[in-house]
């Protein structure tokens, strides 16, 4: 007690003990070790020996540039078509939803209820060969007659929209639903058109949200392997799939975990060009 | 590729268009047991026995294996039974962790397949403790063509659980009888509607057999045809994807016209399922078999109590009666016939001598090779 009396400072830090504890062990320990298998060399018969190898590193880029960047455009699209369908919904939500905001809200979450495997493999039925979707694409001339859906970059892709909207639509409700209602008042006094209120006023006080949302969709999803393993063809594979291969198929640790450097380097270059451009206050809101 | 979905568990559940996974399985797994394994010769009190789901007997009024059951009312020895095993390269790597540092993994069996590199390396790197053969008399029932696997020519570190063939299984609904791999990977009307096994021995095995080549002396030559002709197809949009047993659900719904096929998996789906045929191509099939070993630390006497006890034909006859793949065990047929002949007489779970001299195994030394290992993971896309 009298020791903390003296020694205010500490408080804070001392807050922060548990958490920064946590993240030492279960993420900087994890993370300088795959570091370092990043860089070993040999074979798992031989056994791996730590030899600087940064080789691995430009071995993977080359090799597998094409999944990376299907990644990312896969990852791309799906957060941007996330991103279109949950504003609306939730924008509807918060400010139309009364008092059947949170049953609403609740029915967004829901699917996470479920593993997402299952939710996954559920696709495989809503756009099966002879499912209603591609029948009523067919009966409209859309879809040829011998096309598909599945096994497809589209598959993937909704796939991929799907699993991860729940990410987007919660923090940007968060940030909808914080919005004062007498601000667009405000905004209509002053003889703001609808038009001109939603882009003056509710999107830009909106943005911490979107931010966010594109954000938690954004990093999971370009590290996604699942949709593109069920939904795709191996012409679909995205970068996860190449690291899940080299890690269980091939027992080849070093490229894993060198891809997987890659990858968090790339996302991460991303993040900055990102933040750049919207305004590093947007991400703290 | 893959985080597999579940091999033989989504056959059945899958197909019936409920797709259920294994999640307290593997919670159980996580928790372990705490009854360690006994001294050399001493018999424990607990049998830990991983397996892949749905491959014993199960009764599904009382909820319980039988056979197990039959296993400690005649030792006394309990027995935790784990439906772990979704995957051999996911399972592996669960375990190799502490086996690499010299630890036991809760464990007194498990079952790893021949025609994936696991068995081998299981055996060279010495993880497995030898089996107790004093205490396996049946032994003697072993059938013949199982004595002297490549991996472990002596059997000394283990047993088949149960074997398999591989072939191509199709819907008759949606095509004629898809008789060979030629047709298979280039038949214009299959475009699109063909599936292949991610097992590198599974599908190359039978590409090589159709090219005219020996899957069990790969030379690079024959491998590269083989895999050439398949990169080839997926190029051309013939193979739609490479899948685990989770082609089970598309090709009773018809999305896909045909597969190369686990022949287990058909004899199962086949019972809801009329229209769903399986054959042995033109050129010959694959057959692979899942072995059981004992992990370090593991109670070998008790294991090994335990195979002789499965290696009792009138024991394999109720587990074969179940999983519908083929028993290792000499007279099982014979026993079968006493309660279920119709099963008696099911070839795909007692080949004839005749497809028997129509499948193949694939090379152990080419599972094991690095480089076909990464053309094959580059074919699969990754």
């Amino acid at each position: 007690m009298t020791f903390l009396h003296r020694h205010k400072w500490l408080t804070p830090y001392l807050l922060l003990l548990p958490g920064i504890a946590w993240l030492a062990v279960f993420f900087l320990v994890p993370l300088g070790f795959l570091g370092y298998q990043s860089l070993q060399s040999g074979s798992f018969e031989s056994g791996y020996s730590f030899t600087w190898e940064f080789s691995n590193y430009w071995d993977a880029i080359s090799t597998y540039n094409e999944q990376l960047i299907r990644s990312f455009l896969y990852a791309g699209i799906a957060t941007v078509i996330a991103l279109l369908v949950a504003y609306p919904l939730v924008y509807w939500i918060a400010f139309r939803g009364g008092r059947w905001k949170n049953l609403f809200l609740i029915l967004i979450v829901a699917p996470l209820f479920v593993t997402y495997l299952v939710r996954t493999l559920a696709w495989l039925n809503i756009l099966a060969d002879e499912g209603p979707i591609v029948n009523t694409l067919k009966t409209l001339g859309i879809l040829g007659s011998d096309g598909r859906l599945l096994a497809t970059g589209f598959a993937v892709v909704a796939g991929i929209t799907y699993n991860f909207l729940p990410f987007m639509a919660l923090p940007l409700y968060v940030s909808l639903e914080q919005i004062d209602s007498r601000l667009l008042e405000a905004a209509e006094d002053l003889y703001a058109s609808k038009r001109q209120a939603f882009l003056r006023v509710t999107l830009p006080l909106s943005a911490p949200g979107i931010v966010a949302g594109t954000l938690l969709t954004f990093i999971p999803a370009a590290g996604d392997f699942i949709n593109a393993q069920l939904l795709g063809t191996p012409r679909q594979s995205m970068v996860g799939n190449v690291i899940q291969s080299k890690f269980l198929e091939l027992i080849d640790y070093p490229a894993a975990a060198s891809l997987s450097f890659i990858l968090m380097a790339l996302i991460l270059a991303a993040l900055l060009v990102y933040a750049r451009a919207v305004g590093t206050e947007r991400l703290t809101g | 590729m893959t985080m597999r979905i579940t091999r033989r568990e989504l056959v059945q559940r899958g197909a019936a268009g409920v797709t259920i996974l294994s999640l307290p399985g593997l919670l159980a797994a996580c928790g372990g047991s705490s009854s360690g394994g006994g001294g050399s010769g001493e018999l424990a009190d607990v049998l830990r026995f991983s397996n892949w789901p749905l491959y014993i007997d199960y009764d599904e009024k009382t909820k319980k294996h039988p056979t197990l059951d039959q296993f400690t009312q005649k030792t006394g020895i309990k027995v935790d039974y784990f439906e772990d095993i979704n995957d051999n390269a996911s399972y592996f790597a669960k375990v190799q962790g502490p086996l690499s540092q010299g630890r036991g993994i809760d464990r007194d069996i498990f079952v790893f397949t021949d025609s994936s590199r696991y068995p081998q390396l299981l055996v060279s790197k010495e993880w497995v403790e030898p089996l107790d053969k004093d205490k396996i008399p049946n032994i003697s029932n072993l059938i013949d063509a199982q004595k002297s696997p490549t991996f472990d020519p002596d059997r000394t570190y283990s047993l088949p659980w149960q074997s398999g063939m591989t072939g191509i299984a199709w819907n008759e609904d949606v095509t004629g009888p898809v008789t060979s791999i030629q047709q298979l990977l280039e038949d214009p009307k299959l475009k699109g509607k063909v599936t292949m096994l991610t097992e590198m021995a599974d599908s190359m095995g039978l590409v090589m057999l159709d090219s005219g080549d020996d899957p069990s002396v790969v030379t690079d030559e024959t491998f590269d045809k083989a895999i050439g002709r398949v990169q080839k197809a997926v190029d051309d949009g013939q193979i739609r994807r490479f899948t685990g047993n989770d082609y089970a659900q598309p090709l009773t719904k018809g999305d896909l016209a045909a597969a190369v096929a686990w022949s287990g998996d058909v004899v199962q789906l086949l019972a809801s399922n009329p229209k769903l045929k399986w054959a042995i191509p033109e050129k010959g099939a694959m057959i692979w078999t899942d072995n059981m070993f004992v992990p370090l630390e593991g109670s070998s006497p008790t294991a090994s109590t335990y195979m002789n006890f499965v290696y009792d034909p009138k024991i394999q006859a109720q587990i074969a009666a179940y999983v519908n793949y083929v028993p290792p065990v000499k007279g099982t047929r014979e026993e079968l016939a006493k309660t279920d002949p119709e099963t008696a007489k099911n070839t795909l779970i007692f080949p004839s001598d005749e497809m028997l001299s129509e499948v193949h195994s694939f090379s152990g030394e080419a599972l094991n090779n690095e480089d076909y290992i990464q053309k094959w993971q580059t074919v699969l896309g990754a």
